[in-house]
């Protein structure tokens, strides 16, 4: 596996979000506000459906999981390129975290409807490359890849 | 089949008045559940559930949801509604279970959204 997702062109635009641990407030503002500058990129529906849904997801997983990190989108010609750093814990088991209906959230994230262990397999289902460093203890680097068309 | 319609069917609340309740729906999906909804959503939906903070309406920002019906007798706080306020999205409340909410819609023929 590539060490990072990776491509040749420079981005046309970019745009970072800060997303603060458990702060369910602000979780989705991020890829909502990526979403609607894709749209007056005049990116087709269906695949800002597919942007918006990863973006989102990952941006939970950090609110929810992590002691905060942030997201850094590069829009480029023909793909965006998502990046969401955190600051740890990690995840101990990648593997066990992408099984479908597998989830260690806790009660205060299950009581606001997530925690239904779809995150991962989500994101993957909705981008064309996504890729995960992480370990118990470290840091988490999730990042995807959409193509335009 | 629109939103007055499922208003009357469901006897249910408008939680706020300029909503818009001409709009055609095309198809429901019911869950409590944020990743299912995601996952399952990919065409306008209606969208029963007894979730009733925030993140269900930024929800619609990511999906094409034509309304949220609140079932179980919930209703959200202000500042939630407003938040639907803003986007023109219609939201209801109803009394009735999810259960039997998703029965009354399916018999009166709005069929389940395409997964």
């Amino acid at each position: 596996m590539r060490e990072h997702l990776s491509h040749s062109n420079e981005a046309e635009v970019d745009l970072d979000f800060a997303i603060p641990e458990k702060d369910f407030n602000a979780a989705g503002k991020g890829s909502s506000e990526l979403k609607n500058l894709l749209k007056r990129l005049g990116v087709d529906s269906d695949i800002l459906r597919r942007i918006a849904v990863a973006s989102y997801e990952a941006e939970i997983n950090v609110a929810a999981h992590s002691q905060g990190g942030v997201m850094k989108s590069a829009v480029h010609d023909d793909l965006i390129h998502v990046r969401f750093e955190d600051e740890g814990p990690g995840i101990a088991d990648i593997e066990q975290a992408m099984v479908p209906g597998y989830s260690t959230a806790d009660d205060l994230v299950r009581e606001l409807g997530f925690g239904a262990g779809l995150g991962l397999p989500n994101i993957k289902k909705n981008s064309d490359a996504m890729h995960i460093v992480s370990e118990k203890g470290s840091p988490t680097l999730l990042e995807f890849i959409i193509y335009f068309n | 089949m629109t939103l007055r319609d499922i208003v009357a069917l469901l006897e249910a609340d408008v939680l706020y008045p300029e909503a818009d309740l001409e709009r055609e729906v095309p198809c429901a999906f019911a869950s409590d559940m944020i990743s299912d909804i995601l996952m399952c959503t990919k065409e306008p939906t209606l969208l029963l559930t007894g979730l009733t903070n925030n993140q269900v309406i930024r929800l619609s920002d990511m999906i094409d949801l034509t309304g949220i019906v609140f079932v179980r007798g919930k209703k959200p706080l202000q500042d939630v509604i407003e938040m639907a306020e803003e986007r023109g999205l219609p939201i209801l409340s109803t009394k009735f279970t999810l259960y039997r909410c998703s029965g009354i819609l399916f018999n009166a023929g709005l069929r389940s959204c395409k997964i």
